[in-house]
């Protein structure tokens, strides 16, 4: 290793060899670099987990426009209902060639002894395949069955596996709301963070099972759109349509992507990840720094000396890069290894969509090195006190 | 050009400021011949040192004028200095090894602050020295499973490896038994005879006086006696 990164740097490696002649301080700061690493990757997990939760529910959809109450509009299952009119209205615009009410409600199911989970429920037309996902078209004619439901294998706190034979001519039983329900196929959707589970019924078993609820009050609306037609366009024509301030238009794509700025950057749970990310770097910055500085104090004579000979500025700042960047690269992949079985284990007990991913990953081992970079810098600063006059 | 390596003209020091202002060098003036070997003696507190560090362009002149290998040290700045610095080379009491290198990586660090380089070069220039000065067998040692006194010679190549123009050692020949002090000065002074090395060394070693040039002695701050050594006659010399 000593004579590729001598070749490498075209002088010996010098932090390389300084590292490895301590390997109780590399160890301690190995560990360092990967504890902060997984503070990072948990956070980001966290954070990336919520921003795909906020996704699937929208997934599940494949309108060209959604519309939406405008107050509380800022989530999918928190908005408030609208008119259904609405819809008629919309129907009247030339390039929306048809539309569909949804109908969102949550209950808690209780599901065995001190089990209980919180279900997102979706009513929808049995016949409004063509506005969900290719997947889920074909299902959805079967819940015109009444009282027949999808349910979530990846609900939470539920032994769902008694549902996997779950068949149109064989539905499974069970009760929620006081009412017999059965469950005649599965989806792979996942409560996120707002649940525990999704289950998708007809409207007409949804107004059974939300008695308070009315047809005539969906929560949202779905337009599919004549080919060809541009759906910013005729969400500002819609708009003009509608009396002012009484709807909220916009692509379902657009929809997600304000939903998940709006849980990333205004909810409380996004800013504590953020703010545990800021964290996590600050750790991995003062423990580089710690070992790195301590490593410029154990060697100032060395430093002072090299001084005397001739060396310049630049070749202390190699030196001392040169530790910050093997610190980062080599205390990266534990950290790694560790995030990704950690997100395993999280996914396993909570069911959440949390996995590595290779931009994440990526992105932490170049900021794990510009952390270190940065250690690497204010460690420099140490170097001043090497004079070389002094050793004499 | 001039024959003297080194030129000291009226060279005043001081440490501190103000009221804590204290001069430690007065109006020294000196010249160092091409390939001499001079001693600076003294006792402790004499300025000795400072006038090394001062003539090594470790430390600014303030007052008065210090002429290095025919370059002006006065308002040099810093990169200036290094450029002289690498032209030098120096041993200190303490041996100041890195720990972390070999015996041979210490010694090619002597080479490598010129840049990059061939480092199989580097590597047989500082085995060949560390040979020389019977470090043959250690060449694969780290500082740590070394003597004193080879720690100290390993300085030495360190100093002399890149085949400087001057060098200034503090107390070399402190941690070497009798054979091997006298064998590297004697190497000193085989470099001033073959390659017009000079050599400027602190010591209270009796046993260099003998192959000295010149004695210089400082006390407090002043030169007290500058007297040529037992080995004048050599051709070398220096004058005050």
């Amino acid at each position: 290793m000593t004579a590729i990164l001598s070749r490498l740097f075209g002088r010996l490696p010098i932090g390389y060899l300084q590292l490895m002649h301590n390997p109780g301080r590399l160890l301690a700061a190995l560990a360092g670099v990967a504890f902060a690493n997984v503070l990072v990757f948990v956070q980001l997990g966290l954070s990336g987990s919520m921003a795909e939760s906020v996704a699937i529910p929208y997934r599940l959809f494949q309108p060209d426009l959604l519309i939406v109450s405008p107050a509380e509009s800022q989530t999918l299952s928190d908005a408030a209902t609208l008119p259904r009119q609405r819809l008629f209205q919309a129907l009247v615009h030339p390039d929306v060639t048809g539309g569909t009410p949804i109908y969102m409600g949550r209950s808690t199911w209780i599901s065995g002894h001190d089990a209980s989970s919180s279900i997102q429920f979706f009513g929808l037309a049995p016949d409004a395949g063509e506005f969900l996902h290719d997947a889920l078209a074909d299902p959805l004619i079967s819940l015109s069955l009444a009282d027949t439901a999808l349910v979530d294998t990846l609900t939470r706190f539920v032994d769902m596996r008694v549902f996997a034979e779950a068949h149109p001519e064989a539905p499974v039983p069970f009760e929620m709301q006081n009412r017999q329900l059965g469950a005649i196929g599965t989806v792979s959707i996942g409560g996120g963070f707002g649940g525990d589970g999704v289950f998708l019924v007809s409207d007409q078993t949804f107004f059974q099972l939300f008695p308070q609820r009315s047809s005539a009050t969906p929560s949202h609306l779905l337009l599919a759109l004549a080919p060809g037609a541009d759906p910013g366009r005729v969400a500002e024509e819609l708009a003009q349509i509608y009396p002012p301030d009484t709807v909220r238009i916009r692509t379902v794509g657009a929809a997600m992507e304000q939903e998940t700025r709006y849980q990333m950057t205004e909810r409380p749970t996004g800013l504590i990840f953020a703010f545990g990310v800021a964290i996590g770097i600050v750790v991995g910055i003062v423990i580089a720094y710690q070992v790195l500085s301590a490593d410029v104090a154990d060697h100032i004579r060395e430093y002072a000396t090299f001084k005397a000979m001739g060396f310049r500025q630049g070749f202390f700042v190699g030196i001392i890069l040169e530790e910050a960047i093997i610190l980062a690269a080599i205390g990266f992949w534990p950290g790694l290894v560790f995030s990704a079985l950690f997100y395993q284990t999280l996914a396993y007990l909570t069911n959440i969509p949390i996995f590595m991913t290779p931009e994440r990953a990526v992105a932490v081992f170049i900021g794990t090195i510009l952390a270190c970079a940065v250690s690497g810098v204010m460690a420099m600063r140490k170097l001043a006190a090497a004079e070389p006059a002094d050793l004499f | 050009m001039t024959d003297a390596a080194i030129e000291v003209k009226h060279l005043d020091h001081f440490f501190g400021e103000g009221e804590a202002r204290k001069q430690v060098l007065f109006d020294v003036s000196l010249d160092v011949q091409r390939g001499s070997l001079t001693v600076l003696m003294g006792p402790s507190g004499s300025g000795k040192t400072t006038l090394l560090t001062l003539m090594g362009c470790l430390r600014e002149v303030h007052a008065g004028n210090v002429r290095l290998l025919d370059q002006e040290l006065f308002d040099a700045d810093e990169g200036a200095r290094i450029d002289l610095r690498r032209r030098l080379g120096f041993i200190f009491q303490a041996h100041n090894l890195h720990d972390s290198l070999t015996a041979r990586q210490n010694v090619m660090m002597g080479l490598q602050v010129y840049g990059r380089g061939d480092p199989k070069h580097h590597a047989v220039a500082a085995d060949h020295l560390l040979d020389l000065l019977g470090l043959g067998q250690r060449l694969e040692y780290l500082p740590g499973n070394l003597s004193g006194g080879q720690k100290q010679r390993v300085a030495i190549a360190r100093a002399l490896v890149s085949n400087p123009d001057i060098i200034f050692a503090d107390e070399p020949t402190a941690a070497l038994d009798k054979v091997s002090g006298l064998a590297a000065v004697q190497l000193f002074k085989d470099l001033g005879r073959s390659r017009g090395t000079t050599t400027v060394m602190v010591t209270h070693d009796p046993r260099i006086l003998d192959l000295a040039d010149r004695v210089v002695t400082l006390e407090e701050g002043r030169i007290a006696k500058d007297r040529p050594g037992s080995a004048r006659g050599n051709g070398a010399a220096g004058s005050a």
